[in-house]
């Protein structure tokens, strides 16, 4: 896909993903063990030979820069094309307390316009999945779309009380209706906020938007204008996790888990690629015990770990337990501790005897570096 | 180009005859160890720690492997735009060439290289060793004595004096004599390898020693004893930490148990002292709901379901449900099926061990590490005795086969 420019977008700060966004951006949030949910959208864009990633940050990105750093380790540093920081721009003319995403895209049109790619593949940053983009390419010239969406069809179970774009297809799965509501969907057909179509049209849709002074990209330049595209959407089969909220963040992490979820989320296509730490490997000391967990490497386990995922360099002492719990980088938990369906942000202390109790529905969050 | 105050020049090009199969197709220094490294990053990561950005890396048995791995330096920090890694392979020049006879030909042979950098100081390397050490001490000592050549000691236990070169030293740390594999030491300090040398004397030395026909053009055997001959000023600088040769299946099986103990001699942890290494971009391990991991160190890409006692798991390990895996080394990409036992054992990269295998069980008069070389498939129920070498080549008399032939793959 050398010929399309990929767009990851990172300006949506999550609200409700609470204490996890106090301080970075939805992008930078850690996710399973050893990443942070851009990687996922990162790596699927390199994996699928997308040479040229531009990156629109929100004003808390000093972390999500630290993580993509040249953008190296996704095989993105070189002399032409490459990964691209695109910040939030300020002006003087522009109400900043209510920018919407079109107005980001407008702001860096310089760099549409300057990069050669004829096509535009645009992502939201928080979605955990592994796809390769070359099916929606293919699929873009066989429907002679003139843009192409991606959807994941839900069950049951996985349908949330939170707002979700739902899609409404024809046979032919071209988008006759798109609707981003609480509670209610057109039908079990989830957007997963991807879009793929020439640069040359993106660009007409956003100075149309900024011409009427519109400023949501899906609803002032996608919905408003179905019937004059030809918008279709491609099924995503495997699977896909959309994190914007504790709650949600809590479920999908658990979720990886199950052994099917992580061969398909880590393995399916291509491997997932992210910041290298030059951790040793995980040690199990005598007294370890651990069921059912996701380790990352630096780890040292001497206590209990079940149903849990430990990130790079966590310490848990003997005596210790953790439990349906989440434990960030360098997170510590000392001797008698009990950490129980928690999420334990980066570089906390959980000291002797204490008990950080939360419920499976509503898992309680420890703030980074706090020492408890 | 830039003058360096010190290079390094690093003798990676030994076959390591000892560890038997498991250089079969790679250089020792390329020998994977502690569930994530080979045996080179030991010494790269302490160049970049101590601050050697100019290293030479003197290639020549099975390179291919190693070449590959030390790629531009950049693992170890080592891509500088002046000096960094360079990899220095025997080469042909106007009037012929020749293979590196000994190590130090091999930087005979490199002399135009490190004059580049018109160096002070020369630090000579080798890659078979595991250790954590700061170079610039020692060349701070050296200077501190003024010396001609310092060379780095451990004291090793008498009984295994005979196996080192030992150095007989005066009370001021000098060196008087120097005994290659002495029948009766006087002595327990052993050489390390790790030599710092004033560049023009060993400059000179190499000339003249390349000129003596009887020579072996060995560091240890030639050129060091020649200048103790010449009364130079050769120090000896004590290390006190962890330093072992992994020269031998048995050495590089304990070098690995070494790292499980509550907390190992050889802390790998230390932050400020980061062993780097090519890292294999693998996700989270993950170890499963009946699984039992103990006293063991785990890398990325492992999956876990049975039980793992004193063993180190390189990347991308499958372990299926009720195996038993116990003081034994698995190497990256094994996939071990059901119900299998494995003791003591090195199991090499890409084998497969189907289910019901027992591997390395002690049996009467049978005894040793047992060893699998890369890519060699156990198929089900196949009891193979402790002790044994298996690689592709000798595998059918076990019952084995390569990978990639006549099985099916294990199911990740």
């Amino acid at each position: 896909m050398k010929n399309v420019v990929g767009i990851i977008n990172d300006t949506d700060i999550k609200q409700k993903l609470k204490d996890l966004t106090r301080a970075r951006s939805t992008a930078a949030v850690p996710f399973g063990g050893r990443y942070r949910i851009i990687d996922f959208v990162l790596s699927n864009m390199a994996n699928s030979g997308i040479k040229n990633i531009g990156i629109l940050t929100q004003s808390y990105n000093r972390s999500l820069l630290d993580h993509v750093d040249s953008g190296k380790e996704w095989d993105l540093l070189s002399k032409r094309d490459g990964l691209f920081i695109l910040p939030p721009i300020f002006r003087y003319d522009q109400f900043t307390g209510n920018l919407g995403d079109v107005d980001h895209y407008y702001n860096h049109m310089d760099y549409l316009n300057r990069s050669r790619q004829e096509y535009i593949l645009i992502s939201n940053s928080n979605i955990i999945y592994n796809m390769d983009y070359r099916e929606i390419e293919a699929f873009y010239h066989q429907k002679k779309a003139d843009v192409v969406m991606v959807y994941k069809n839900l069950s049951e179970s996985e349908k949330t009380n939170y707002r979700i774009l739902s899609l409404l297809l024809d046979n032919n799965e071209r988008v006759h209706d798109m609707a981003d509501a609480r509670d209610k969907m057109l039908s079990p057909a989830a957007a997963l906020e991807i879009a793929f179509m020439k640069k040359s049209l993106f660009m007409q849709l956003i100075d149309d938007c900024i011409a009427r002074g519109y400023r949501d990209f899906t609803k002032d330049g996608l919905i408003k204008n179905l019937h004059r595209y030809k918008i279709f959407a491609y099924e995503h089969k495997g699977y896909a996790a959309k994190i914007d909220s504790i709650r949600t963040y809590y479920a999908h992490s658990m979720d990886l888990l199950k052994p099917e979820v992580w061969k398909d989320v880590f393995l399916s296509h291509g491997t997932i690629s992210t910041k290298v730490k030059d951790e040793p490997p995980a040690k199990y000391q005598e007294s370890a015990k651990v069921n059912n967990s996701l380790l990352a490497n630096g780890c040292h386990v001497a206590g209990i770990v079940e149903n849990s995922i430990l990130s790079r360099g966590v310490v848990v002492h003997a005596g210790a337990t953790v439990r349906n719990s989440i434990v960030m980088q360098k997170g510590q938990i000392h001797e008698g501790a009990v950490v129980e369906n928690a999420i334990i942000d980066k570089d906390v202390v959980i000291t002797s005897g204490k008990q950080i109790i939360g419920d499976t529905e509503y898992p309680m969050v420890v703030e980074k570096q706090a020492v408890i | 180009m830039k003058k360096r105050e010190v290079i390094a020049m690093l003798l990676a090009g030994g076959q390591g005859t000892r560890l038997g199969i498991l250089t079969r197709k790679l250089a020792k220094p390329a020998v994977p160890f502690g569930g994530k490294y080979r045996i080179i990053d030991f010494p790269l990561s302490n160049c970049s720690n101590s601050g050697i950005y100019t290293v030479g890396v003197l290639t020549q048995y099975q390179p291919l492997i190693l070449n590959s791995y030390i790629g531009i330096g950049s693992h170890w920090d080592l891509d500088k735009k002046h000096g960094g890694v360079t990899v220095l392979p025997p080469y042909v020049r106007h009037d012929g060439g020749h293979w590196y006879l000994g190590t130090a030909n091999a930087v005979y042979q490199n002399i135009e290289f490190v004059d580049q950098y018109n160096p002070e100081y020369v630090l000579i390397l080798s890659g078979d060793h595991i250790y954590k050490m700061d170079y610039s001490k020692m060349i701070d000592f050296h200077k501190e004595k003024d010396a001609d050549v310092t060379i780095a000691v451990i004291e090793v236990p008498w009984e295994e004096t005979h196996r080192f070169g030992i150095m007989n030293t005066e009370a001021d740390n000098k060196i008087v004599e120097f005994e290659e594999k002495p029948k009766k030491a006087k002595n327990n300090l052993a050489s390390m390898g790790v030599y710092v040398f004033e560049w023009k004397k060993l400059r000179n030395a190499l000339i003249e020693d390349d000129l003596d026909s009887n020579s072996d053009h060995d560091f240890g055997k030639n050129v060091i004893p020649k200048m103790l001959e010449e009364k130079q000023k050769v120090y000896a600088y004590p290390f006190e930490h962890y330093w072992k040769d992994v020269g031998t299946i048995e050495s590089l099986w304990q070098a690995n148990m070494d790292l499980l103990d509550d907390s190992p001699e050889l802390n790998l942890y230390e932050k400020d002292w980061k062993i780097y290494s090519v890292n294999p971009n693998q996700p989270v391990q993950y170890i499963g709901k009946e699984a039992s991991v103990k006293k063991s160190l785990v890398n990325e890409g492992c999956q876990v379901h049975g039980a793992i006692e004193k063993s180190v798991l390189f990347p991308g390990v499958v372990v299926g449900e009720g195996s038993v895996i116990k003081d034994s080394v698995i190497m990256s990409d094994v996939t071990i099926g059901d119900n299998v036992i494995i003791e003591r054992s090195i199991i090499g990269e890409e084998c497969t061990i189907e289910d019901h295998c027992q591997i390395g069980q002690p049996g009467v008069g049978q005894e040793g590490i047992t060893v699998l070389g890369e890519n060699v498939v156990a198929s089900k129920g196949k009891n193979i005795p402790a002790g044994v070498e298996i690689n592709i080549d000798n595998c059918h008399e076990f019952g084995c086969c390569p990978n990639g032939v006549e099985h099916k793959e294990v199911e990740r």
